[in-house]
Parts: structure tokens; C-alpha cells; sequence
């Protein structure tokens, strides 16, 4: 992981699909993969998300920042049916999954991740990945009784599965109850499970949280694939900076539910109003986040 | 002594009434031990299905076949009532809903005003009769050797122990198929299971109803064995029985209900007959009359749950490595 965040920024240049496009909330890209337009939702007296319009590019990497209680996670859960909005609409890949279930939407190609991870404890972790294969025949009452009528492809599946068992290095794993996993390894099967339904947008929040640093960076060579070799669309919430800043093509910055500002992790590092609301006063993020690291050693030293 | 407890032990063990409580927790354990869901009222479903059996035949002159399927549709409908406006709530709410359906649906049976159709608390007999009708079995009570099974218990205890046999391997089937796998996602975490495009309503609904009919079959064969059904046969005890063989088995597992069954008819009907030994002879100073043995024996039953607890908590089939995880 970089120190130096202006090489981190550096690290990868503004995509070909958002050249042009201009730094300031809700603005309009070339080919959003998702479109958001005056999104409220508000528990009690407080607005938790207030979104006029946000556009999602496809095929790249978006990290949703902000500080605590921005409504990142509450975005996340309206945008894929697990929470319902005040009002609001907005598409998915051109068609509205407004009032859509949670489980319609993940089939319709938008499927999440969890903050907290869940796996399935008490399953095998060939079976947790299993599971997220859509259009199973098998998972009809009456064909289940049929073995014949699942068999082939259920086969099929344990291959796509073992493979994927295999990439995320899980493949030792296998046959272990998904509960002996270790935090990191949850979060890889987690995102690996999310694959299987084979998304076209993947929502993965705070994927790194509570990960160690070694696995981190194999976390992230992970997300990265996902755009690089799969061609699939990516939102991340994350709070480590350098992370973000390593990784996105773009940053959209929370605060109090709405979009403060959007850009290239270069311009969003330099943004006055994120400084503001999400780096600190001290105007200087790096400088910050050194004090923070000094701090955490001095911590675990005594 | 010690012969003709083993007998009087081993004739509850296999008889038609081990076979209702393991068709009852094979239903709970669809619903429980597979999908996570938590109904209390099990009573309720094997209730409907009896009075569904009864009542079409004894009031309404139908066959005892058309009062079945009658009784298992009974159970479907139940399940839809309770299942429709609670399975999108926490699974507390199941369970309060089914807790109190079952007592609803018992004192509903129970009431005067009930009476043409249920005959209150007096209930209803001669349903059964084309049931016995088609028994291959005849003569005196001389099946089973030393156990002297009569010709009608032999019958109906062969359809029952045949109706946990094929309702066991149609579970089996069923578990280890992909429409298993997502009944245990939705069991480890519901949320998890939606978002990876699982209609977790309907796979609740599926269980809930699949579970409540071999409950309603469970009740079936109950009245037909006992060829009367009353209302006060359907207590909420029944259900904590039917959990109490679940755990004694191994909950999540398909052999799990019907081992619990035939143990805990053993050990229950084992002990009732020693105690009532003991007492008639004077042994238990204190304890006399009918009402304390049954209570004696309760609470010995009692106590051999709370060492398997103690001592096995995932069950007789149960694997202890599954039971580690289960913290959230």
C-alpha cells in the first residue's frame, strides 16, 4: 500500500468512458450502469439519504465515501431492495427496480455484500457458493424431488464454484463448515459468493473492514478484476483512504445523505468540501492520517 | 418385572402413537431444524388434520379417504392463515401466532356452539371404519409375538410406521437437494439468502405448509388408531413433545425425529409402568394413585432431557461441530 497518496492518485488515469466529464454532483456520464433521481429516505426527523440525482458509470470502480452516518449503507440498502424509500426512483441497467424485492433485484444483476459478513455458518463454504448460482432447477419444490432434473447442473455449478473456490484461494477450505472461516476469509467468501449469481453491478460495502493488511492488498486485487477481467461494474463503500484512492475510477462523497461532490480520486482528494466534511479540519488528509497511524502505534505499544 | 416393563416399553415404542409424535417432529423439523422457522403450534396442523378426517366422515357421510385429503388441505389452509401475514416478520412472531392458533383452534372444537360439527368435548368416533375395512390383518391379538399387537393396531401401526418411512426419504430427498440448500441458507441468515436472488417468502411458505401437512398426517393417524378424536387430545404439551423428540434425535437431521420418537415412547412409557410398579407396591413413600405416576415419570423424562442437554445438546444424530456455529 502506498504512503503517499499523490502516488496512489496517480497510479491510474482518468478512464477513457469519463474523460470530459465534469467534477460536481450529479453529474451526467456517457453510459451509466445505474441512474438515481430524487432519492429520500429518512428514519424519524432524520434524513438518512436525500439524493437528487447520481449516475454510476459502467464497467468501472466507484468508491462511496463519507463520514459516519452519511447513509452510505442506507443508499445501499434502497438501491438493492432492502430497505423501501420515502420517494424516489431510479434504473438499473435501463429498467426500474424501484419497488422490486431484494431478490429480484440480485437476479436482475445487482447483487450486494454486507458490512457485517454472513456467511452461512452452518453450511460448507462449496455449499455457501453453491447457493448463489440463479436459475437453479433444483430450487423448485417439485423438480427436487427429480434428481435427474437438477443433476447436470448441479455439476456444472460445483465447477463454476470450485473455480471460483480456487481464484479467491479458498479451495482448501472446501468441504469446512462457512463458521470456521476466519474474518478475512468470510469477506472473500462473501464476495466470491456474490459472483456466483454473476452481477453486473457489484455493491460491496466496507469490503476491507476488519481485514488484515496482507489480505487486504489480495482483497483488492480481487475488486479489481472484477472491472479489469470481468468487465463488471463496482461500488465500494470503504473507509481507508488510500484504498479508495488506490483502486477508483471514481469517488462520490456522502454527507448528510447527499452527494457533496464526485469526481477522479485526484480532484476528490483536492475537494475543499470533502476536506471539510469527511478529512478533517487539518486540511491536510495525509498529515492526518500519519497522526492517526502514530497514535494506533502508540496505542498497541502500551 | 423387569421383562414385562421392557414389553410394556417396547410396545409404546413402536406403536401408533410413536409414529404420530415422528411424523409430528419430522414436520417440526422442516420447519425448525431446516428453515429455522419457529412453530409452537404443531398441535394446531395434526388438530385440523384429525377434525378434517373426523368430521367429513362422522358429520358429512364422506369416505375416509375424501376425509385425508380434507384433513391435509385443512393443514394447508392453516398454514397459508398463519404463514401469509407473519412469515415477512422476525420468527418471533411465527411463533407467537402458531402458539396461540393452536389453542384458538382447541377451544373452537371445544365449544357448545361447535357442537353439531365437532361434538365439543365429547368429540367424535366411528370415522375409521373403512379405514379397517381394507386391513390385511385379521384375527386375534397375536402380531408381534410378546408385544400382542391386535389385528387393527397391527394395521394401523404398519400404515403409520410405512407413512414416517416414506415421508422420512421424501425429506431426505428433498434435503439434499438445491430447494434444501436455500431451506438451510434461510435457516444461517435470511438477508443472506435474499440477496443472492432468493425468494425467501415462498421457500418459508413451502416449508411452513410442507411441514404443517405431515403434522395434519401426523393427527390422522393418531384418531385413526385411537378411533376417536376429543378435543383435549390436542394440548400444547403435544408440541413441546414433538420439540422434546426433535432435540432428543438431532434437530437437522432426517433420522433424527423417528430415533427421538421410539426413545422417548421407551423411556416415557418404560418409566410410567415402573413407577407404577414401585408405588403399587408401596415403595415411593408419599406417591400414590394414577395422577402421580404419570407426574413421577414426567418429571424423571424431564430430568433425562436436561442430562442430554447437558451432556449430548446437539442430539443423539446430531453433529456437536454444527451446533459450535450456531452463535450469530
Amino acid at each position: 500500500m502506498s504512503s503517499d497518496p499523490n502516488v496512489a492518485m496517480s497510479s491510474r488515469p482518468v478512464p477513457a468512458g469519463l474523460v470530459g466529464v465534469a467534477h460536481e454532483p450529479g453529474v451526467g456520464k456517457p453510459d451509466p450502469v445505474l441512474v438515481v433521481d430524487g432519492l429520500r429516505r429518512s428514519f424519524g426527523g432524520v434524513t438518512a439519504v436525500d439524493v437528487a440525482h447520481l449516475e454510476i458509470p459502467r464497467g468501472l470502480i466507484t468508491g462511496l465515501i463519507g463520514p459516519n452516518g452519511a447513509g452510505k449503507t442506507t443508499l445501499f440498502n434502497l438501491l438493492t431492495g432492502f430497505d423501501t424509500p420515502d420517494e424516489g426512483d431510479w434504473t438499473f441497467d435501463g429498467t426500474s427496480t424501484a419497488d422490486w424485492p431484494a431478490y429480484r433485484v440480485a437476479r436482475a444483476g445487482m447483487v450486494r455484500t454486507f458490512q457485517l459478513t454472513k456467511a452461512l455458518s452452518r453450511m460448507t463454504v462449496l455449499e455457501n457458493l453453491m447457493l448463489g448460482a440463479t436459475g437453479q432447477r433444483g430450487e423448485r419444490l417439485l423438480s427436487a424431488l427429480v434428481s435427474p432434473a437438477w443433476r447436470g447442473q448441479e455439476d456444472a455449478i460445483r465447477v463454476r464454484a470450485e473455480d471460483l473456490l480456487v481464484r479467491f484461494r479458498l479451495d482448501h477450505m472446501r468441504d469446512q463448515f462457512a463458521g470456521t472461516l476466519s474474518g478475512g476469509q468470510r469477506k472473500l467468501l462473501e464476495m466470491a459468493r456474490a459472483l456466483m449469481v454473476e452481477p453486473t453491478l457489484v455493491m460491496l460495502d466496507e469490503p476491507m473492514a476488519g481485514v488484515n493488511p496482507a489480505l487486504t492488498q489480495s482483497l483488492l486485487g480481487h475488486v479489481k478484476d472484477l472491472r479489469d477481467k470481468e468487465g463488471r461494474s463496482v461500488v465500494f463503500v470503504e473507509h481507508d483512504m488510500d484504498v479508495v484512492f488506490e483502486i477508483s475510477d471514481w469517488v462520490v462523497c456522502l454527507a448528510q445523505g447527499k452527494v457533496i461532490a464526485e469526481g477522479p480520486p485526484s480532484a476528490i482528494g483536492a475537494n475543499q468540501e470533502v476536506i471539510d466534511a469527511y478529512l478533517g479540519a487539518t486540511h491536510d488528509h495525509s498529515a492526518l492520517r500519519r497522526e492517526r497511524r502514530r497514535k494506533r502505534d502508540e496505542g498497541s505499544e502500551a | 418385572m423387569i421383562e414385562t416393563l421392557f414389553f410394556d416399553a417396547l410396545r409404546s415404542a413402536v406403536g401408533p402413537t410413536a409414529a404420530t409424535y415422528a411424523l409430528l417432529a419430522i414436520g417440526l423439523n422442516i420447519h425448525f431444524g431446516y428453515t429455522g422457522l419457529l412453530n409452537f403450534g404443531q398441535v394446531g396442523f395434526m388438530l385440523v388434520g384429525a377434525y378434517g378426517l373426523a368430521i367429513t366422515v362422522s358429520v358429512f357421510g364422506g369416505s375416509v379417504w375424501l376425509g385425508v385429503v380434507v384433513g391435509i388441505l385443512a393443514a394447508v389452509a392453516l398454514s397459508l392463515v398463519l404463514g401469509l401475514p407473519t412469515l415477512r416478520l422476525r420468527a418471533d412472531y411465527l411463533a407467537i401466532t402458531t402458539i396461540a392458533a393452536g389453542e384458538i383452534l382447541r377451544f373452537l372444537v371445544r365449544n357448545t356452539s361447535s357442537d353439531p360439527f365437532t361434538g365439543s368435548v365429547f368429540g367424535l368416533r366411528q370415522f375409521a371404519g373403512d379405514f379397517y375395512a381394507i386391513s390385511p390383518f385379521s384375527g386375534g391379538s397375536d402380531y408381534l409375538g410378546p408385544l400382542r399387537f391386535s389385528a387393527n393396531r397391527m394395521w394401523v401401526t404398519s400404515v403409520g410406521w410405512g407413512l414416517v418411512l416414506v415421508l422420512s426419504l421424501g425429506v431426505w430427498a428433498l434435503m439434499r437437494s438445491p430447494w434444501g440448500r436455500v431451506l438451510r441458507s434461510i435457516r444461517e441468515d435470511e438477508d443472506a439468502a435474499r440477496s443472492l436472488g432468493k425468494n425467501v417468502f415462498l421457500y418459508k411458505m413451502q416449508s411452513l405448509v410442507l411441514g404443517g401437512v405431515i403434522g395434519a398426517i401426523g393427527g390422522i393417524v393418531f384418531i385413526l388408531a385411537l378411533q376417536n378424536v376429543t378435543p383435549d387430545m390436542f394440548l400444547p404439551q403435544v408440541t413441546f413433545f414433538a420439540f422434546a423428540i426433535m432435540i432428543l434425535g438431532g434437530t437437522g437431521t432426517v433420522l433424527g425425529p423417528v430415533l427421538g420418537s421410539i426413545l422417548f415412547w421407551f423411556l416415557l412409557t418404560g418409566l410410567q409402568s415402573g413407577v407404577r410398579t414401585l408405588v403399587d407396591s408401596g415403595a415411593i413413600p408419599g406417591v400414590a394413585g394414577g395422577q402421580a405416576v404419570g407426574a413421577v415419570s414426567l418429571i424423571a423424562v424431564g430430568l433425562m432431557l436436561m442430562l442430554l442437554m447437558i451432556f449430548r445438546p446437539q442430539g443423539i444424530l446430531g453433529d456437536r461441530e454444527e451446533l459450535r456455529l450456531d452463535v450469530k
